[in-house]
């Protein structure tokens, strides 16, 4: 066998087909998503943690209080995803941000969906867009778009 | 300090759902499926070893320290970390080691017909035994030290591939008996 052969080489894929419980907390938060409602948790100084946990991130107890949150709120900071990776819920250039959900004291990461990273910018006010089919999953979520102010206001 | 047999607190609290989807049925669960591709580079021997698969050979690597025969051939001889290389051409015939019959389907895997037998299949002259499938026989008559024997893809199929073996089927000769069977008679080459 000559040395200079080129080497054998195949492509494999490893793969889990994963179906995780939720828990109560969690199913809240993914319900909601599924009714276009977007859930936080009560900590026990009154704020409020949106994604909800299940425990207090600083005490550890357990939190039980679930509130409603708002569905528009500023983007604390971002950063521009171009191309989108191969298994992206997302197939065109997009940002993701931390988004402070007005009513909560915390933020959560999901897309803003703008045409160019000159759309953007932090503090900028944005608002979520839901799909048609929802299951109950993050994905429920298309992202945020930018709020468009209302003409009276 | 925390009981450890003391229940997680969310089991032990009461959640407050919202009234707004309180009556709704809850989601429970959320599929979260894991995927990784990357390209498999195999090393020199095993190298060596699929493509003799294209000439429907089989290559194992014979240890310098005992004569062991280990197949797929991966260059060392595992028991003593020294290095093999010494190549040995196999027979396609060997003897069930060991087998399960699988009933369920596997993801990714929509070619196997359920149920089906996984085996160890070990070759006349070599000391381990390597995965097969075992068909060409009703699965209960799958058993340890069942003689069978490769049957290769057709001829123009053929490729750098263990693929090429498509099962292996019962030869009908006198079974290796259960004592020597597999890695029972590790000691001695299965001749």
């Amino acid at each position: 066998m000559s040395e200079l052969e080129k080497p054998l080489k195949a492509e494999l894929t490893v793969e889990y087909p994963f179906t995780r419980t939720t828990g109560e907390v969690i199913g809240a938060f993914m319900t909601g998503l599924r009714e276009k409602r977007l859930f936080g948790i009560k900590r026990p100084d009154g704020s409020i943690l949106v994604p909800p946990l299940e425990y207090d991130p600083v005490t550890s107890e357990p939190l039980t209080e679930m509130v409603e949150v708002a569905q528009s709120g500023v983007v604390e900071t971002w950063t521009w995803v171009d191309p989108p990776r191969p298994q992206s819920p997302w197939d065109a250039p997009h940002a993701l941000a931390l988004i402070r959900l007005d009513g909560s004291d915390t933020s959560m990461l999901h897309a803003v969906i703008v045409g160019s990273p000159l759309e953007m910018k932090t503090g900028m006010r944005v608002t979520a867009q839901w799909k048609e089919d929802r299951v109950g999953h993050i994905a429920d979520l298309e992202g945020f778009v930018q709020e468009i102010e209302k003409a009276d206001s | 300090m925390t009981d450890p047999n003391s229940l997680p607190a969310a089991l032990s609290e009461k959640v407050e759902i919202p009234e707004s989807i309180s009556g709704l049925e809850p989601v429970r669960s959320v599929r979260s499926p894991i995927r990784l591709v990357y390209d498999f580079v195999p090393s020199p021997p095993v190298q060596q070893y699929l493509r003799s698969y294209s000439k429907k050979k089989i290559l194992g690597h014979r240890s310098p320290v005992d004569g062991a025969v280990f197949v797929p051939p991966r260059g060392v001889d595992p028991r003593h970390g020294v290095l093999i290389d010494e190549s040995v051409e196999l027979s396609d015939r060997g003897h069930v080691g060991n087998f399960c019959v699988t009933h369920l389907p596997i993801p990714g895997r929509d070619d196997l017909d359920i149920p089906y037998v996984s085996a160890w299949i070990h070759l006349d002259g070599a000391n381990v035994g390597f995965l097969g499938l075992v068909a060409g026989c009703e699965n209960d008559e799958v058993h340890i030290g069942m003689r069978v024997q490769a049957v290769w893809k057709e001829e123009d199929e053929l490729g750098n591939t263990a693929e090429n073996i498509l099962y292996w089927k019962p030869t009908g000769e006198p079974s290796v008996p259960v004592e020597k069977a597999g890695n029972r008679a590790w000691e001695h080459t299965n001749e």
